[in-house]
This record gives structure tokens, C-alpha cells and sequence, in this order.
């Protein structure tokens, strides 16, 4: 069953056409790597999927809803979770509360038992709790827990925001350039940590990289645009050999 | 409910009752007299206000400049019900305020579902217009006295009146700020986008913040009404508005016992700096100025004052002392 399919999706900004006739379909537990040039449209691509922007053309099915023009929060609440390029924490807030925040849509206690601090209130909170510090301690960083968050190291802000949006229980994980700004070390680790994920929470992840040995060594099926439009698809090994791949990579 | 919490609840209750028992007994004998104790009145009724300022400019991120239209409505709502209606005192005044403050809300939730539905800072120019407007107004409307004023309003509001007042209101924001709902708002302020891309329904929260602060500054309208017994439409003018969000800027944005202090600091100011009129908004202006060079967070920045911890430090110090 696809998790995720678009059909014929394109953005036009006035009279930019930065996305044409795309189309991409997920599985479930899938890897699959979205890489093209700078500027080719990835980004706008997470945009339309995630909700930022709505579609000028073509429809995005998650599941079996079409997610055209619903807002971004709605979309979440389907089982989409997504991490940012540059990266969006909630800066002036502990790690912790960065993800109790992604917790939200699981608890339903109203103003009045929180202002009251009711048995709901006292309930709910205590489990997301315990789920929040469950959370990160499968990432290794339950020390972190007090921290600010803007005071982590750059891994681990990076590793924060995935785990902040793992706390929205995605069902597909979409990562905009989640090796970006890192060393080899870094990057070699992030290649675990995405592994264990989906290990762990059996989603299916969506990624956009730069990183060619990132995305080679562990995405199962690559798709790569440019100037807005899909010019190959297949296995890591296929778009190596791709001429049209390597054309645009180089220039020709 | 653990004991720690209810350890915490007791200590803070205990402080609060402390605190009003020593002020209430130095305005009986006299050591606090009726020019000060009016002064503590106002600075209750800024630190309401200011709170309440704070939800939706601090915690919320959004720039706010009318909150004194907000408190106009809930001043006249609060004053044309008490001398309308013949009820028992406290009756009439816990309902004006109630209404005065669900006046304001419903005022904050037109403006606020327009403004708020865009980034950026359209609100703080929609709501200074709107404070405008609220007070142009109150200038030329018969039922609520125009330019010369709303008179006859029963004085319900004294000391204890507004010290309790001012208790309900903190300890609601707290327990607000501290929920889930908080925890969403505070969110939004940090990053909307993110926010989003974490399932908060941003708009609703934008929305919802705004008029929890415009009820909060409505009842806060509404307790200077029962004080003052009456109103002038030209107090509620955009310099009144602006002294809030000084009030708010020199406590900390985000931080509410630092709007206390500032608001405590800023009334009695007020009053010493009233002869020099003209020259309270030079100082005003100095403060600010001094406060961005030095502290430029505010007094309180971001953090709280805590009698609990300051209570656990000195607990654990003395334990060490003992120790030793």
C-alpha cells in the first residue's frame, strides 16, 4: 500500500514554473532519496507535501486522503512528520519541551482542568512525560533533557529536530537535508541514527540530500529533478550510470 | 497529585496570605496611608493589565499597542452594569468583571481573527487603531457619558479587593503558561512554522492567546472603573497603552513576576514624577534606553522569580551549615 503518491503535482510562483508534473509514490518502510541540483525544486516539493504551500496543479494523496489545501497541522495530525533545512527548533525552550510541544495533538485535557490542574491534567502530563524522556533516551540524549535547546551541539540539534518530529508519531518522515553543515563523522552517524528510525518506528522516510554517499548508501530508490521536473528514477546503482543524472550534476 | 506539588501550593499560599496580612495591617494603623494605598491600588490594576499584555506580546510573540481599548470596554461594561443593576456589592462586582472582561474578549476575538491570520506584525497596527477607535468612541457616545465622563460608578474595589484580584489573575496565567495550551503558544512566539510542522493549529492559538489577554485586560479596565468611581474616554489614550508594553519590556518578555516588579516600580514612579509632567516620558524613555544598553531582556528576562526554589536554596545551605 503507498503511503504517500502525488499525482501530476506542479507550482507555479506568478509566472515561475518551479515544479511541474511531478509524481512519486512511497511505501510503506521505504527509503526513498529525492536529489537534484541547487534550486531544481526540491524544497518547494516538501513545501506542497507538507502544506506550506498548496498545489497549483495535480493532487497529493497521504494514505487515502487528498491533502490539497489543508493547512500544514492538519496534514501532521495524518501521519506526516518533517525536519527543516536550516534548522527550526524552538530555541529559547528546553529539549524536553520541544517535545512535549509535538505531543499536543495526544493529549485532549481542556483550559479549565489546566488552570484548575485537574486529574486530566495531572494525568496527561505525566505521560507525556514519561514518553518525551522515553523518547530521547533512545537517541542518547535523556542528559540533555534541560538543556536550551539552542546551547546542543549542531548533531544534536539536527538529531533533536528528528526526534521532535518522530514525537508526532509520522507515519512517513520527510527530511530536507538532514546531513547538512555536517562532517564525515557526523554524517556517517546520522546514516545509523536513520537507520535505527526505521528500525524502530517502521516509518518510511523521504529524504532530500547532497550528500552522495548519504543518499547511495542507504536509500533504496532515488528519484532526480531538475528545473522542476523528474528526469530519472530508479536504484542508487541505476542513477550513477544515468546520463541525463550526470549531465545535470555536471552541466552538460 | 504529588506531595511536592502540594508542599509548593501551601508554601505559595501561605506567602500570599502573609504578604496581604502585613500590607493590610500597616493601612489600618495608618503606616500606609490612604495616598499610598491608592498608589498600590493602581499598580494592581497595572500589573493586571501588564500580565496580561505580557500573554500575548511576551509568551504569544505578537505586538499588541491597544490594550487600552481593551481596558475601556471592560471598564464601561463593568460601570454601565454596576449602575444599571441594584445587587448585593460583591455580586455586582465579581459579575461586572466577568462581563467587562467577556466584553473585552469578544472585541479582541473580532480584531484578533483578521490580524492574527497573518505573519507578521499587521496585529500591533490593526489594535492601535482599534484602541483609537474604541476611544474616539466613548468621546462621542451619549450612554457613556461622553466627553465629560461616566460618573456615579459605586467605588467596590479597595485594597483587598484588588490584591485578590491580582492573585486570581497571576496564578490563572501561570497555570495557563504552564499546560499544554502554554506550551503552544509558547511555540508559536519561538518559530510558527515549526510550530505548525508539529500539529499546533497556529491560528487557533494566535487567536485564543489574544483574547485570553484582551479578557485579562477588560477585567483589569473594569477593576479601575470600581476604583476610581469614574471615567474619562481621554485616559485610555495610546500613551496609556504604550506604558503597558514599557511595563512589559522593562519586566521581561515572558516573564511574569518581572511585569509585577516593573508594573510595582512603575506606578510609584508615575506618581513621584507627576508634578514634571512633561518630562515623565524623557524618563521613560532613559529607562529604556539604559535597560536595552545593560539588560537588554528586561529585568527578569525570560526566568521567574520562585519562592519554592529560593525557599530549597537557603533549605539546602542551612543543611550544609548544619553538616558542617
Amino acid at each position: 500500500m503507498s503511503l504517500l503518491k502525488t499525482e501530476h503535482i506542479g507550482m507555479t510562483f506568478g509566472g515561475l514554473k518551479a515544479v511541474s508534473d511531478f509524481s512519486i509514490e512511497v511505501k510503506e518502510n521505504e527509503l526513498v532519496g529525492l536529489i537534484g541540483p541547487n534550486g531544481a525544486g526540491k524544497t518547494t516539493i516538501f513545501n506542497m507535501l507538507t502544506g506550506v504551500y498548496a498545489p497549483t496543479e495535480g493532487k497529493v494523496i497521504l494514505g487515502e486522503t487528498v491533502v490539497n489545501g489543508k493547512k500544514p497541522y492538519q496534514i501532521v495530525n495524518l501521519g506526516l512528520g518533517r525536519t527543516f533545512q536550516n534548522i527550526r527548533l524552538f530555541k529559547e525552550l528546553s529539549v524536553i519541551d520541544n517535545i512535549k510541544i509535538a505531543f499536543h495533538k495526544d493529549m485532549s485535557y481542556n483550559t479549565l482542568s489546566a488552570v484548575f490542574r485537574g486529574k486530566k491534567f495531572w494525568k496527561e502530563e505525566k505521560e507525556i512525560d514519561i514518553k518525551a524522556r522515553d523518547l530521547l533516551s533512545l537517541f542518547n540524549m535523556e542528559e540533555d533533557a534541560k538543556v536550551l535547546s539552542s546551547n546542543l551541539p549542531y548533531g544534536k540539534q539536527r538529531k533533536l529536530e528528528i526526534c521532535r518530529a518522530l514525537a508526532t508519531n509520522p507515519k512517513l518522515l520527510l527530511l530536507d537535508e538532514p546531513a547538512a553543515g555536517m562532517n564525515p563523522q557526523e554524517t556517517k552517524e546520522l546514516m545509523e541514527t536513520i537507520a535505527f528510525i526505521r528500525e524502530k518506528f517502521k516509518v518510511s522516510i523521504l529524504l532530500i540530500e547532497h550528500d552522495m554517499s548519504l543518499v547511495m548508501g542507504i536509500c533504496e530508490r532515488i528519484v532526480v529533478i531538475d528545473y522542476g521536473k523528474v528526469i530519472a528514477a530508479g536504484t542508487p546503482d541505476e542513477i550513477k550510470s544515468n546520463e541525463k543524472v550526470i549531465g545535470a550534476y555536471l552541466g552538460q | 497529585m504529588d506531595k511536592k506539588v502540594i508542599s509548593g501550593y501551601i508554601k505559595n499560599i501561605t506567602a500570599i496570605m502573609v504578604v496581604y496580612a502585613i500590607v493590610f495591617y500597616l493601612i489600618q494603623i495608618k503606616v500606609i496611608n490612604n495616598y499610598y494605598n491608592g498608589i498600590l491600588i493602581l499598580a494592581g490594576i497595572y500589573i493586571i493589565v501588564a500580565a496580561s499584555l505580557n500573554l500575548a506580546t511576551g509568551y504569544l510573540g505578537q505586538l499588541a499597542l491597544g490594550h487600552a481599548g481593551f481596558m475601556a470596554i471592560g471598564a464601561y461594561t463593568a460601570a454601565l452594569f454596576a449602575i444599571a443593576v441594584d445587587l448585593p456589592k460583591y455580586v455586582e462586582l465579581i459579575a461586572g468583571l466577568i462581563l467587562g472582561g467577556v466584553m473585552a474578549g469578544i472585541f479582541g476575538l473580532i480584531i484578533g481573527i483578521p490580524a492574527l491570520r497573518l505573519r507578521g506584525d499587521y496585529l500591533g497596527i490593526v489594535t492601535l487603531g482599534f484602541g483609537e477607535i474604541i476611544r474616539i468612541a466613548l468621546l462621542n457616545l451619549s450612554f457613556t457619558g461622553g466627553a465629560a465622563g461616566l460618573k456615579g460608578i459605586p467605588r467596590y474595589v479597595n485594597f483587598t479587593e484588588i490584591y485578590f484580584l491580582v492573585v486570581l489573575v497571576i496564578a490563572f496565567l501561570f497555570a495557563f503558561i504552564r499546560s499544554r495550551h502554554g506550551r503552544a503558544i509558547l511555540s508559536i512566539k519561538e518559530d510558527e512554522i515549526a510550530a505548525e510542522s508539529v500539529g499546533i493549529p497556529t491560528t487557533f492559538y494566535k487567536v485564543y492567546g489574544f483574547v485570553v489577554s484582551a479578557f485579562i485586560a477588560g477585567v483589569g479596565g473594569g477593576a479601575l472603573g470600581f476604583y476610581q468611581r469614574i471615567l474619562d474616554p481621554k485616559k485610555f489614550n495610546f500613551m496609556f497603552s504604550v506604558e503597558f508594553f514599557i511595563i512589559v519590556v522593562l519586566g521581561g518578555m515572558g516573564s511574569i513576576t518581572g511585569t509585577i516588579l516593573a508594573a510595582l516600580a512603575l506606578a510609584f514612579i508615575n506618581e513621584f514624577l507627576y508634578s514634571i509632567d512633561e518630562l515623565r516620558l524623557v524618563f521613560y524613555a532613559l529607562t529604556l534606553i539604559v535597560l536595552m544598553i545593560f539588560k537588554s531582556d528586561g529585568l527578569l528576562g525570560r526566568k521567574e522569580f520562585s519562592l519554592i526554589r529560593l525557599l530549597n536554596r537557603f533549605g539546602k545551605k542551612t543543611k550544609i551549615e548544619n553538616a558542617d
